[in-house]
């Protein structure tokens, strides 16, 4: 009795769960395993479209003779790369309108032009003529003939499922001699711009965890960056900071703050002299950064002010008896409860920074100093084309995460379900 | 007596009211007046007085007459030290003296003698100020943009510090570059489409997710903290190790450039999170009403229907919410699925305004606002659920 119920329940949760989990593996695992096997490829972005034999279909008349028409088919194996097999040609000819001298490729059968075309090789190229005439000496209207499309149909291997496999597009990841410098700015922006919004966040819900007038609107509003959409805000950035004719700018030349502006998004490195060392400052980074901070500080803000509103009031009270000045709370009480928080905080979103990709191609496009690795998988894949080079960055980026999570679930995985 | 907490008092409470005067003028710099001084070292011995006198005279005179008399002092002499400035950006100065001379009535010689007072004082001048900035860093942005779709290109090339909107402007000149994006670019059509998709994905998601989080929270099955821990973890890979392979299928499929492509790719992305915010929520609900449910003759169906989603109503609007959010703002699949502008969303379309830099900033920054501003109406309308939502999900970023 009991077996037989156990064994509905299990049915009914695979009933339930399957077609979520279907859905999950087709679009979501299936990928990230779809990119180890494109990787080991030499795909470009125009041989992923299947090979297809394509005609243009030309209509010309002939001014000695009304009564006959030259039909040109441009033919061409669509792919630069490929081979296609077995090629069928077929078109339709209009009543009473027959071919002459066909070709030997083809035969004319009830109304139609059936051709049979064998093999093209890649970029194979031929121009195709017919002349057709009307059995009963009739002018051919060109229309209606034009107006019909020819079918073409062959066999071509999918490059993307064919067995053969290359490290190429590894080794040029690793020998590129700016691959250093890629990870090395991944792990800056992603870094910074971590620690820059839990700093903020934390600072903003001690803030709001205040009685003060005006509290509840405070709280919608520094939610906005989060919940705006990231191409309104980051366009609206890229004026802001415009050396030519944005805000910023043009404030901090009139109140004499800098001489000439300062293109913040464009310029690599800005030299800054800070008692007496010089410092030299990635300045599109950093303001690449600043964005990823001012936009993601509101979510280390909820966490850390939902975890600031648990911790009880009585612990501070006792605190006040005993003298605790507010600094002296801050750092014995607050701190030791929110840590716990800022560590998970730290971990979940070191790892989504290191995968951002939308803010940092709406600012600057991944140029100046700001190519990241998700960055460097867009621009291989579809800037240069390279399909195969971006899979592999991909696999790079796959790779590290793995590393995160297993780092992650080691130190406080078993803590984040508590969350 | 102790000079320590009157130093700090007197430095702090200057250096505040000197920068929320300097965020003022740089206001007023931006409606167009011609400021060119920040004045931050005159003006801030001009605060230091201030200070120094409230705190002198402390409770010798009444609050309200010091209140308002030193305030007027204080406006009179900014207006002699600094450059000439219209009427109503005194009243503002005027104004911001007001509020910190109440802040700082009831601090006299004896109350800073107690115990951590300057610790207090820093506390809440910081927190006040905190309060200037965020509000200021947070809101600039929302203004620029919105501002700026009202102006006209030529004349913020010619003037990019002048923000003022000209309100003598008929009403159709004022609006024009939203009637331009509506008429010549067509975002009427981006609109609808951006809300379909986004409305579909909530809706297809709530389909798949809320019978996969009921098996999840409740039904005993081979593979069970398998899964649950992988939802987590797939949840954790981006966007962008998906989308080649995704490019590639799709292109061969015929699924670019089409909503369904782009449901299907919204929806499988958004299930993880949101079966994991909907199973907690389902192992909150007593069991024991599902038995009544189930003494009913109810199947799982029946008990799913009837049961858990009127009991789970503020989750499931929470998880919608988030998901039309996510649906609404996404980018990456927009710009990588569609490339012919009849299949636009919204976000792509404004994206691709930019693509062509003769594009006058008006339209993008109306267009801008036409894509921000319903969420931001709706995540103020529906705060409650959407934090919820956010908290929950806030993994994902």
């Amino acid at each position: 009795m009991n077996d037989t119920l156990s064994k509905i329940e299990k049915r009914t949760a695979y009933t339930l769960l399957l077609p979520a989990v279907f859905l999950v593996f087709a679009i979501v695992l299936f990928p990230i395993f779809a990119n180890i096997w494109i990787s080991f490829k030499e795909v470009q972005l125009k041989d992923i479209r299947i090979p297809e034999p394509r005609a243009k279909k030309i209509v010309k008349s002939i001014p000695e003779d009304k009564t006959k028409l030259k039909i040109v088919y441009k033919l061409r194996n669509s792919s630069l790369i490929e081979d296609i097999n077995n090629i069928k040609f077929s078109d339709n000819l209009p009543r009473n309108i027959e071919p002459v001298d066909l070709d030997s490729r083809c035969e004319f059968k009830s109304k139609k032009i059936k051709c049979d075309f064998g093999n093209w090789e890649a970029k194979y190229r031929e121009s195709f003529e017919i002349v057709i005439q009307n059995i009963n000496n009739d002018v051919i209207d060109k229309n209606t003939i034009k107006s019909q499309k020819p079918k073409l149909s062959g066999d071509a291997d999918n490059i993307l499922l064919t067995t053969k496999f290359t490290l190429k597009n590894f080794k040029q990841v690793f020998n590129e001699s700016e691959f250093l410098d890629l990870l090395l700015t991944t792990f800056y922006f992603t870094f910074f711009g971590t620690v820059g919004a839990i700093i903020f966040g934390m600072f903003a819900a001690q803030l709001v965890n205040q009685k003060f007038y005006g509290r509840t609107f405070m709280r919608s509003i520094l939610l906005f960056p989060y919940v705006g959409p990231v191409v309104a805000l980051a366009y609206t950035w890229t004026l802001l900071l415009d050396p030519n004719s944005g805000t910023l700018n043009a404030l901090l030349v009139n109140f004499g703050i800098i001489d000439k502006p300062i293109n913040l998004l464009g310029q690599k490195y800005m030299t800054l002299n800070l008692l007496g060392f010089d410092i030299k400052l990635r300045l599109a980074l950093t303001t690449v950064i600043m964005f990823e901070i001012w936009r993601y500080f509101p979510l280390a803000f909820l966490f850390i002010l939902a975890r600031l509103q648990a911790v009880p009031k009585d612990l501070y009270e006792a605190a006040e008896v005993d003298g605790a000045g507010p600094l002296r709370k801050f750092i014995n009480i607050t701190l030791p409860q929110i840590t716990a928080i800022l560590s998970i905080l730290f971990m979940i979103r070191f790892i989504w920074n290191f995968n951002k990709f939308e803010d940092i191609f709406l600012l600057t496009g991944g140029a100046s100093g700001t190519r990241t690795l998700p960055i460097n998988v867009y621009q291989q894949g579809f800037a240069v084309s390279n399909i195969g080079m971006g899979s592999a960055v991909s696999i790079i980026i796959v790779m590290l995460l793995i590393i995160f999570m297993i780092i992650y679930f080691k130190l406080i995985g078993k803590r984040a379900n508590e969350i | 007596m102790r000079y320590k907490p009157l130093l700090i008092y007197l430095f702090i409470s200057s250096i505040f009211l000197t920068l929320v005067g300097s965020i003022w003028k740089i206001m007023g710099t931006l409606q167009g007046l011609k400021l060119t001084e920040i004045n931050f070292n005159i003006n801030f011995l001009l605060a230091l007085l201030l200070s120094l006198s409230l705190v002198f005279i402390g409770k010798r005179i009444n609050h309200l007459i010091k209140i308002i008399v030193l305030p007027l002092i204080f406006t009179f002499i900014y207006i002699a030290i600094n450059e000439s400035a219209p009427i109503w950006y005194n009243v503002g100065i005027l104004l911001i003296s007001l509020f910190f001379t109440n802040r700082v009535k009831n601090y006299n010689l004896n109350y800073l003698k107690e115990d951590f007072v300057s610790e207090k004082i820093v506390f809440d001048f910081l927190s006040l100020f905190a309060i200037v900035f965020f509000a200021f860093i947070i809101l600039f942005p929302f203004y620029l943009m919105f501002v700026t779709s009202f102006k006209l290109q030529a004349a913020l090339l010619y003037n990019p510090l002048d923000l003022s909107i000209d309100f003598t402007k008929n009403i159709s000149e004022q609006f024009k570059s939203y009637l331009v994006i509506f008429k010549t670019y067509d975002f009427g059509r981006y609109i609808f489409t951006s809300s379909i998709v986004s409305i579909g994905t909530v809706i297809i998601t709530l389909i798949f997710a809320i019978p996969a989080a009921y098996a999840v929270a409740r039904l005993n099955f081979f593979g069970k903290t398998f899964l649950s821990t992988s939802i987590l973890i797939i949840y954790m890979f981006p966007a962008i190790v998906l989308v080649i392979p995704l490019y590639t299928v799709f292109s061969q499929l015929g699924l670019r450039n089409s909503i369904e492509g782009l449901l299907i790719v919204y929806t499988a992305t958004t299930l993880p999170v949101a079966i994991y915010m909907l199973q907690g929520y389902f192992k909150s609900i007593p069991k024991e009403i599902e038995d009544a449910g189930l003494m009913d003759g109810q199947n799982w169906f029946g008990i799913i229907i009837k049961i858990i989603i009127p009991l789970s109503l503020p989750a499931i609007a929470s998880v919608a919410l988030y998901v039309f959010m996510i649906a609404w703002n996404e980018f990456l699949f927009s710009l990588m699925f569609l490339d012919n502008p009849k299949s636009f969303t919204l976000s792509r379309a404004i994206n691709h305004l930019t693509g062509d830099a003769e594009t006058p900033r008006q339209y993008l920054m109306a267009g801008s606002v036409v894509v921000t501003l319903p969420i931001l109406l709706i995540f103020v309308y529906f705060e409650k659920y959407l934090v919820s939502g956010l908290t929950a999900g806030s993994v994902k970023g």
